[in-house]
């Protein structure tokens, strides 16, 4: 019965993959480099999945259109980062992220403009239906995507890292990619402001306690549906500048890139336990660690290799790492 | 007999396909404590999720204060000034005692905003609710949650309190907290609305009472009247007090 | 005795009767009353979705479960006549082989997937097929010594069934009795058994548990019927008829690849049929099919006019491009979810 009563468990599986991973990889230095590259994925993945996971939490809404923000962030992230040639050309890394950043910003902005949009007309008739629900965000998945593909054309669009993000830096033998030091550092800004967001205001702590009673919330006098739009919103806005970030990671865009992306997120929401912040995170650093130490172990089962994890996890704990309390 | 503060008129509810409510008709005067009796399945919880516009009434009308209230929404419907405390008590167990206290008082922003004067009032009302302040709800007992749904109920002064079953489940010992608190509030003259099984606790507090059958109002009037009348008793709840 | 054969679950609508009876007969005198090659292929298309679709309609209609994975037991059907006929040649024993396989392969997924997922929480099964799926489809694509990777697998089938072999010289009803007219009339009276088989088990006491389920799991639960397997068994049964009709797909086209038989636009297809012929009454997926299969073509043909009618129009004519059908699709299954949710049947029936 204490306040620091918390549970470490899942906590430890990440440093415990990581270890299981050591032997089979062997070389200490591909090894390193493979963890950063897989931790780099998993606060990717993680800035995507924790908006799908509060939304599924909040509502019951299960989005399977959250795809469509990520793609859309990419794609936007492409046509801002082309506008500014002169400061992506750059070698000063200061000049970089001065484009780096209003990319990801507008990117954020349209895809959580268009959220509020697809809340409204895509999300909100179905409320409460869930066959109906996993129905119609398909479909609005496919039409995001159609309507991607005649804006920005079919075919992969390059997505190059701007000057200074590019290379490796040497740690010991090991070469870690410069910009997946770039995604740590974001991805862990935003669990930051998330978890100070959740854990430290009202709005959070309204948050956390609509994604167990939500009826409960209501009865104290706050409208939940509000909250709601402003989290959905919020979760496709973040869903948007994981996209940039994915974009970046893999270097080019392709507007089917949602849904490839989208797979990752179900099994991540499902091992860290539908509607959990903490969760989605240990999931997203699991899933994020698996695919690249697979991928270099057994580049052809790598898919699987995530599969299998979330299966595992489902036999250990069947609600996922961090269970929400009341569901 | 004073204004009533809430009148429900032939109050219909449907839940999905079953029909649970068949017009009920409930008076709660202001000031007093009314007891809400009945066997289990009589509609006792529909009535009051009814109320607090948790289901929909599909006819009649709920009136309070003078204004009709049955087409509001639940937020809309506690900003009225009235709480609401479930039968499953909805505490929010991952957050902290404070946190839910934090939650229930719509004013706050932090902590640091909440009544300190009131608090005080609360934690000596329920000691339990100061002493486990910053421990995760989820760890409290059942008495100790349901003392930190009925504190989390009247962190800002309210109209009306609403309680289901506030005894339900609770030790001997704590349902004599929960007595007297409730006795207290009364004297603070907060009107309140409390359904029951447990008739010693009903026959301590209630002022007026209204029995349940079948989804209607069977028989209302004076708690003292029921009390004394154990033919009406037994027809009404199969059962002496 | 037709009543028996329908297995008591007749049209109850007489336009319904009337058009199931025309593609009955569409369908049965589809090589004498649509000469060509390629009207033959669009009718043994027509069978194969049929099937396809109505499996699917007893997992989504009847059990009210979404899945994803539909593709991949299609898939496995197609791949297992493919990879047999190309490893064993065009022998019945290859054909055999390769349907034994694969609804081996798919009964033990389908059971996995089924039993892992929903003893857990029945919305998971939406999103663990479609990660199920996607991983199945890449290592397709990946497996290219066994599956032809992209590329796909040309396989012949035996001599009876390829369109060289000629049973009679003269025409018959102006048609050439050959190789594929067998084929064709092969897939027909397999798709009649399979549709007969999937609405006699709908219509039989375990497709009535399912629906109790779908509308009530709680109280199907309490009344004591164990839910998990009940959906299990019919996420299981349904999967092998839509292995059977990748099998029908496979011995048509005498190719499969990752396209033909895996792809997601296929699976969209199939979501958008079923919700369109209508939800829970396999009639549905027999209309939906046909309307569908013939109308695909049609679409794009339409698109394809509007698109250079408005050229002038730069934005207006990308988006009518016949590229961009599937926007067309997809925005016709978001309104007819809405708006038409009970589907052609249900309309018909209503009325």
């Amino acid at each position: 019965m204490k306040q620091t009563d918390f549970d470490w468990k899942p906590l430890a599986l990440v440093p415990v993959l990581a270890l299981i991973a050591l032997p089979l990889v062997g070389s200490g230095s591909n090894w390193l480099t493979l963890t950063v590259a897989g931790l780099a994925m998993g606060m990717i993945i993680f800035i995507i999945a924790s908006g799908l996971t509060l939304v599924f939490g909040l509502m019951d809404v299960l989005n399977f259109g959250h795809g469509v923000f990520i793609a859309l962030g990419a794609f936007v992230a492409t046509s801002v980062l082309g506008a500014m040639g002169d400061w992506t050309g750059s070698q000063e890394l200061w000049r970089n992220l001065v484009a780096v950043f209003p990319a990801m910003l507008i990117a954020m902005l349209v895809a959580g403009a268009v959220g509020l949009a697809f809340e409204r007309f895509i999300v909100r008739p179905v409320y409460g239906q869930h066959l109906k629900q996993i129905l119609i965000t398909m479909g609005g998945m496919i039409i995001g995507e159609e309507l991607i593909k005649v804006i920005w054309g079919p075919q992969q669009i390059p997505l190059p890292l701007p000057e200074g993000m590019r290379g490796a830096v040497l740690v010991g033998d090991a070469a870690v990619e410069k910009f997946r030091l770039v995604a740590v550092v974001v991805g862990l800004a935003v669990f930051g402001g998330l978890a100070w967001v959740l854990g430290r205001t009202k709005i959070g702590l309204l948050i956390r306690a609509g994604v167990q009673d939500r009826e409960m919330v209501e009865s104290l006098g706050y409208r939940i549906r509000r909250l709601f739009v402003g989290v959905f919103v919020v979760g496709s806005a973040l869903a948007g500048l994981g996209g940039v970030m994915w974009g970046m990671y893999q270097q080019n865009v392709i507007a089917q890139m949602g849904a490839q992306v989208n797979v990752l997120i179900f099994i991540v929401i499902i091992i860290g336990g539908l509607g959990s912040t903490g969760g989605a995170l240990i999931g997203a650093l699991l899933v994020g660690l698996m695919a690249n130490y697979t991928g270099f172990l057994a580049p052809k089962v790598a898919l699987f290799s995530n599969i299998g994890l979330m299966a595992v996890v489902l036999l250990w704990r069947p609600q996922g790492v961090y269970p929400v309390a009341n569901r | 007999m004073m204004t009533p503060l809430l009148v429900l008129e032939g109050v219909h509810t449907d839940i999905g396909a079953y029909h649970i409510l068949h017009g009920v008709d409930l008076v709660v005067p202001r000031g007093q404590l009314t007891m809400l009796l009945g066997r289990n399945g009589a509609g006792k919880t529909t009535t009051l999720r009814t109320i607090m516009g948790l289901w929909r009434a599909s006819a009649g009308h709920i009136k309070f204060a003078g204004s009709d209230i049955t087409a509001m929404s639940t937020p809309q419907i506690s900003a009225l000034d009235i709480a609401y405390v479930p039968e499953t008590m909805g505490i929010f167990s991952d957050l902290t005692v404070k946190e839910n206290m934090l939650l229930a008082a719509r004013r706050a922003k932090r902590a640091s905003d909440m009544d300190d004067t009131r608090l005080k009032w609360i934690f000596t009302l329920f000691p339990a609710v100061e002493k486990f302040w910053s421990h995760p709800a989820g760890k409290l007992s059942g008495g100790q949650k349901q003392m930190l749904a009925v504190a989390r109920a009247i962190i800002e002064p309210r109209e009306l309190l609403i309680v289901d079953e506030p005894s339900k489940g609770l030790a001997p010992a704590i349902i004599n907290n929960m007595i007297d608190a409730f006795a207290e509030l009364k004297r603070g003259g907060v009107t309140i609305l409390l359904v029951e099984q447990n008739i010693n606790f009903a026959k301590r507090l209630g002022d007026t009472v209204a029995v349940m059958d079948d989804g209607r109002v069977v028989h209302s009037g004076s708690m003292q009247a029921l009390a004394e009348d154990e033919n009406l008793q037994r027809t009404l709840l199969g059962l002496s007090l | 005795m037709i009543s028996r054969m329908l297995s008591h679950d007749l049209p109850r609508s007489r336009t319904l009767a009337i058009l199931l009876v025309l593609l009955l007969l569409a369908l049965a005198f589809a090589p004498f009353l649509f000469p060509g090659v390629k009207a033959l292929g669009v009718a043994a298309k027509v069978l194969v979705f049929l099937v396809l679709v109505a499996s699917f309609d007893l997992l989504l209609g009847y059990a009210g479960i979404v899945s994803f994975a539909h593709t991949m037991f299609f898939g496995i059907g197609a791949y297992g006549i493919a990879i047999a006929c190309t490893r064993y040649g065009p022998t019945w024993e290859a054909i055999a082989i390769g349907i034994g396989s694969s609804l081996m392969l798919s009964f033990v997924l389908a059971m996995a997937v089924g039993l892992f997922s929903l003893r857990v929480r029945a919305i998971f099964f939406a999103m663990i097929t479609l990660a199920v799926a996607s991983a199945f489809q890449t290592l397709a694509s990946q497996l290219s010594d066994i599956t032809g990777g992209d590329d796909g697998l040309n396989f012949k089938l035996p001599d009876i069934l390829s369109g060289g072999f000629v049973l009679m010289d003269e025409k018959f009803l102006g048609a050439t009795i050959d190789g594929r007219l067998i084929c064709y009339y092969l897939l027909f009276v397999a798709a009649l058994v399979l549709l007969l088989a999937m609405l006699r088990i709908v219509n039989s006491p375990f497709g009535r548990v399912l629906q109790a389920i779908r509308e009530n799991e709680f109280r199907a639960e309490a009344i004591g019927y164990r839910v998990v397997l009940y959906r299990t068994a019919a996420s299981v049964i349904s999967a092998l008829f839509a292995t059977l009709a990748g099998v029908m797909l496979a011995l048509w086209l005498r190719y499969n690849g990752p396209d033909a038989s895996l792809s997601f636009e296929i699976m969209m297809d199939v979501l958008l049929i079923v919700v369109i012929g209508g939800m829970g009454t396999i009639y549905g997926a027999a209309i939906g099919a046909a309307l569908f299969v013939v109308s695909q073509s049609y679409l794009q043909d339409l698109l394809r006019l509007a698109s250079e009618a408005t050229s002038g129009l730069p934005w207006l004519s990308a988006l009518l491009s016949p590229d961009r059908w599937l926007l067309w699709l997809g925005v016709l299954f978001v309104l007819s979810v809405y708006y038409f949710p009970t589907g052609i049947v249900g309309k018909l029936r209503a009325r």
